[in-house]
C-alpha cells in the first residue's frame, strides 16, 4: 500500500451531501476483476453527458461542461472537499480505487459513511473529518480564487490553508501508523496466528456447531 | 455494573485480542462471497501465496450479474460472464462451497445465508456487500466490508475492528394492517436520517419488531445500512429458533439443544445501557414511499412531496431541490397522484416467500394497469421460486401480466440486463433510490412489496389498505 505522510495538493469541491458510492463509480464498472483502471470513470454519470459502459471508449463520449471535475481549473486536483455522509451506500471498494486511480489522495468532509471510511485506509487514501464550520470555511476560501491548495500533514494531524492557518483532525493511532508506514494489514494480523488458533480451539469446544 | 447489550455479547464472544488503541482482532464465523467484490481479494491471496484460513467458513454465490431470464443461454455480457466464471474458478481452486448459477440453491447472497442455515444466531458474519446487515435479524453481528477486508478474512478469519457505539431503536405498540417491515424501516430512516446511525450498531426492538416474522426482521435489518449503521440486529426469540431448525447448515440434532441454550442468551439484558435510544409509536406508521434520491427522503402515502421552501438548512434545501429536479416531481404533489412506468419486486430487502405472498394477495384477480410498461417479480432464490410456484403465486403474477423471473439482484442495482430507461419511474421494493441506481437517469421510489404491486395494478401510488380493505 502507498504510504501517506505529507501531501500538498489542489482542492476540488464536491458541494453536495450524501455523495454515494454508486455516484462515485457506477455499477457497470464493477464488473472488472481488477483493482486498477477505474479513474476515467470516476463520477461517470455526472462527468459525461452520454451513457457509459466498459465497452465504450471514454474518449468518444461527450463531456459534461458543468461538472466540476471537467473544469480545467481543477485539473490535477488531489484533495476532494465534500459534504456530510460522503461515500454512503454500497460497500464497493471500487469507489476508493476510482478516487485513487484518478489521483485523489485525501477527502475532507464533515462526516463519512463507515465502510467507505474503512476502505480508504486500505488504499492509502486519507479521509479527514473536520467540523461543518471548518469544511464550510474551506468551501468558501476555495470559491474565492483559483488554484486553492491545502497542505496535509498526517504525522501532525493538520490541514493547513494557503494563508497559513491550520485545522487539526483526529485519527486512530493504529490506522495512522499503518498509513504512515504503508503496512499490509494481513501480514500484521498473521503475527497473531497463535492467538487466532487458541481462540478457535476454545470456541469450538464451546460452540462446536460454528465449526462444521 | 450495567448489563450487556446484545451487541456487547456478540462482540465479546468474538474478540481474539484487544489492542491498546481500543481496536480488536475480531473472529469471523462466516464469510459470504459473491462475484463482484471477491475477485480482487482472491487475486490478492494468490499474489501473496496465501491460502484461506478455514474454507468451511466461506460460502459463495453469484447474484449481482446473473440473468433473470433465459438462463439456458448463459450470461450474454462478456464482462459479466468473466466475473461469474472468475468466482466459479476461485471457489473451485480454493475448495469453497459455491451455489453456481444452475443450482436451485442459487440466489441473492443475503437471502440464501439464512435460508440455508448458514446464518446462525450468535455468529459474526461478513460479506463484501453493505446489505450484510440483513443477517442481524437472527441475532448475529453482521456487517458489510470492502474487498481488502474480504481478502483479510479469507487469509486470517479475522478483522481488525473498533467497537461501534450502540443504539436502541424501539418501536412501541403494534403497526396497523398493511404496514410491513419495509414501512417500519423506511419510517425510521426518515426520522433519524441516512447518517443517523453512522458509528452505531443498531438493535431493533419493541412490540412491532417482536411481532414481525424473522423474514420481516431481515427487511428491517437489511436497511440499517441506509441509516448509516453497518450492523442492525434483533434479539433471538422462539421465532428465530423455529426459523433455523432443520435448515441444511443448522446445528446437528446432537448439537441442537446446546446451541438453543446458548442462543437464548442472545438478547440485551434488562439493565443494559445503550449510547443512544430512540423510540417510535408503531401505530403512527403508514405505508411509506420515498420521493427523492436518498432513502431518508421518504413520506407516508397519505402525504405530499415536501416543499424545499420550508427547509431552513441551506445544504439540505439545495439537496431537496436537486432531488426534485432529478425525480421530475413538483413540491406539494400528493404522493398518490404519482404515476409509475415500471414496478420491481425483488432484492435482498424484499424477495422472500412472505414478500411474494403479500404481493400476490394484493394482485389476485387484478391486472397490470394500462400505463405500466413492465412488472418484474424476482424471487430471492431458486428455492423461493420453487416454493412460490408450488403455492401458485407465479400464476397470480403471470395472469396479471407480470414477469416471473429467475433469482438474482436484478433491477435493484441493474448490473445485469434488468434496468430502467432514462426518466422511467419505478415503484421498487429494493433499498436504494440513488441517482441512476436502476439505470441511467432513472427514478426510483422505494416501497413495500404490497405497495409496489398496488401501484402496478392501479398505475400510480395508492394506499394498499384501500385495495385490500385493511386499515384500522
Amino acid at each position: 500500500m502507498e504510504k501517506f505522510t505529507q501531501h500538498k495538493g489542489l482542492v476540488v469541491p464536491m458541494d453536495r451531501p450524501n455523495v454515494d458510492t454508486d455516484a462515485i463509480i457506477p455499477k457497470q464498472y464493477l464488473k472488472s476483476v481488477k483493482r486498477a483502471g477505474f479513474g476515467p470513470n470516476l463520477f461517470d454519470d455526472w462527468r459525461y453527458l452520454d451513457p457509459g459502459d466498459p465497452s465504450i471508449d471514454n474518449a468518444t463520449r461527450r463531456i459534461n461542461p458543468d461538472f466540476v471535475l471537467n473544469n480545467s481549473q481543477y485539473e490535477g486536483a488531489t484533495v476532494l472537499l465534500g459534504r456530510e455522509n460522503f461515500g454512503c451506500g454500497s460497500s464497493r471498494e471500487h469507489a476508493v480505487w476510482a478516487l485513487t486511480d484518478y489521483g485523489i489522495r485525501a477527502v475532507i468532509a464533515p462526516s463519512f459513511a463507515d465502510i467507505f471510511f474503512n476502505n480508504s485506509f486500505k488504499n492509502g487514501l486519507l479521509p479527514i473529518t473536520l467540523s461543518e464550520n471548518e469544511v464550510e470555511q474551506l468551501f468558501q476560501e476555495e470559491a474565492e480564487g483559483s488554484g486553492y491548495q491545502l497542505q496535509i500533514d498526517l504525522e501532525a494531524q493538520t490541514v493547513t490553508v494557503p494563508e497559513g492557518g491550520s485545522f487539526s483532525f483526529e485519527i486512530d493511532e493504529f490506522r495512522k501508523y499503518r498509513l504512515l508506514n504503508g503496512l499490509d494489514d494481513i501480514g500484521l494480523t498473521l503475527q497473531h496466528e497463535d492467538s487466532i488458533r487458541a481462540y478457535e480451539a476454545h470456541r469450538s469446544s464451546e460452540a462446536p456447531w460454528l465449526f462444521r | 455494573m450495567a448489563g450487556k447489550t446484545l451487541y456487547d455479547k456478540l462482540w465479546d464472544a468474538h474478540v481474539v485480542r484487544s489492542e491498546e488503541d481500543g481496536s480488536s482482532l475480531l473472529y469471523i464465523d462466516r464469510q459470504l462471497l459473491h462475484e463482484v467484490t471477491s475477485p480482487q481479494a482472491f487475486e490478492g491471496l494468490r499474489l501473496a501465496g496465501r491460502k484461506p484460513w478455514r474454507v468451511s467458513a466461506s460460502l459463495a454465490v453469484p447474484d449481482h450479474n446473473v440473468p433473470t431470464t433465459e438462463r439456458e443461454l448463459g450470461i450474454v455480457d462478456p464482462v459479466a460472464r468473466t466475473q461469474v466464471e472468475t468466482l466459479d474458478r476461485n471457489a473451485d481452486e480454493f475448495g469453497i462451497t459455491e451455489f453456481k448459477m444452475g443450482d436451485i440453491r442459487q440466489g441473492i447472497v443475503h437471502v440464501i445465508g439464512p435460508e440455508q442455515g448458514a446464518t446462525l444466531p450468535g455468529m459474526t458474519i461478513v460479506c463484501g456487500d453493505s446489505h450484510t446487515s440483513t443477517h442481524g435479524a437472527l441475532g448475529a453481528l453482521a456487517f458489510g466490508i470492502g474487498t481488502s477486508e474480504v481478502e483479510h478474512v479469507l487469509a486470517t478469519q479475522c478483522l481488525v475492528q473498533k467497537k461501534s457505539k450502540s443504539m436502541l431503536v424501539r418501536i412501541n405498540g403494534s403497526v396497523g394492517t398493511g404496514v410491513t417491515g419495509k414501512d417500519i424501516v423506511l419510517s425510521i430512516i426518515g426520522k433519524i436520517g441516512t447518517a443517523g446511525g453512522t458509528g452505531y450498531a443498531i438493535e431493533f426492538a419493541g412490540e412491532a419488531i417482536e411481532e414481525l416474522s424473522v423474514e420481516g426482521r431481515m427487511t428491517v435489518c437489511n436497511m440499517a445500512i441506509e441509516a448509516g449503521a453497518r450492523a442492525g440486529m434483533v434479539a433471538v426469540d422462539q421465532k428465530t429458533i423455529e426459523y433455523v431448525k432443520g435448515r441444511p447448515y443448522a446445528p446437528s440434532e446432537e448439537q441442537w439443544p446446546q446451541a438453543v441454550e446458548a442462543w437464548q442468551e442472545l438478547h440485551s439484558d434488562a439493565d443494559a445501557l445503550f449510547d443512544y435510544v430512540v423510540e417510535f409509536d408503531g401505530a403512527t406508521i403508514a405505508p411509506q414511499v420515498t420521493w427523492g434520491t436518498s432513502p431518508e427522503m421518504v413520506v407516508s402515502i397519505e402525504d405530499k412531496v415536501p416543499n424545499p421552501d420550508s427547509e431552513i438548512d441551506d445544504v439540505k434545501r439545495r439537496g431537496m431541490e436537486k432531488a426534485l429536479a432529478y425525480m421530475g416531481l413538483d413540491a406539494d404533489t400528493p404522493i398518490d397522484s404519482i404515476a409509475v412506468d415500471k414496478v420491481f419486486v425483488g432484492s435482498c430487502t424484499n424477495s422472500r416467500i412472505e414478500d411474494l405472498r403479500e404481493a400476490a394477495e394484493v394482485v389476485k384477480g387484478r391486472k397490470i394497469a394500462s400505463n405500466v410498461k413492465q412488472v418484474l417479480i424476482v424471487p430471492g432464490s431458486g428455492l423461493i421460486k420453487e416454493q412460490a410456484e408450488s403455492e401458485g403465486l407465479d400464476r397470480v403474477f403471470v395472469d396479471a401480466g407480470f414477469e416471473w423471473r429467475d433469482p438474482g439482484c436484478s433491477m435493484c442495482l441493474a448490473m445485469n440486463a434488468d434496468r430502467l430507461e432514462e426518466r422511467e419511474r419505478c415503484a421498487s421494493t429494493s433499498n436504494r433510490n440513488f441517482e441512476s441506481r436502476q439505470g441511467l437517469n432513472s427514478r426510483t421510489h422505494l416501497v413495500s412489496p404490497a405497495m409496489a404491486v398496488a401501484a402496478a395494478v392501479t398505475g400510480h401510488f395508492i394506499d394498499v389498505r384501500e385495495l385490500v380493505g385493511g386499515g384500522d
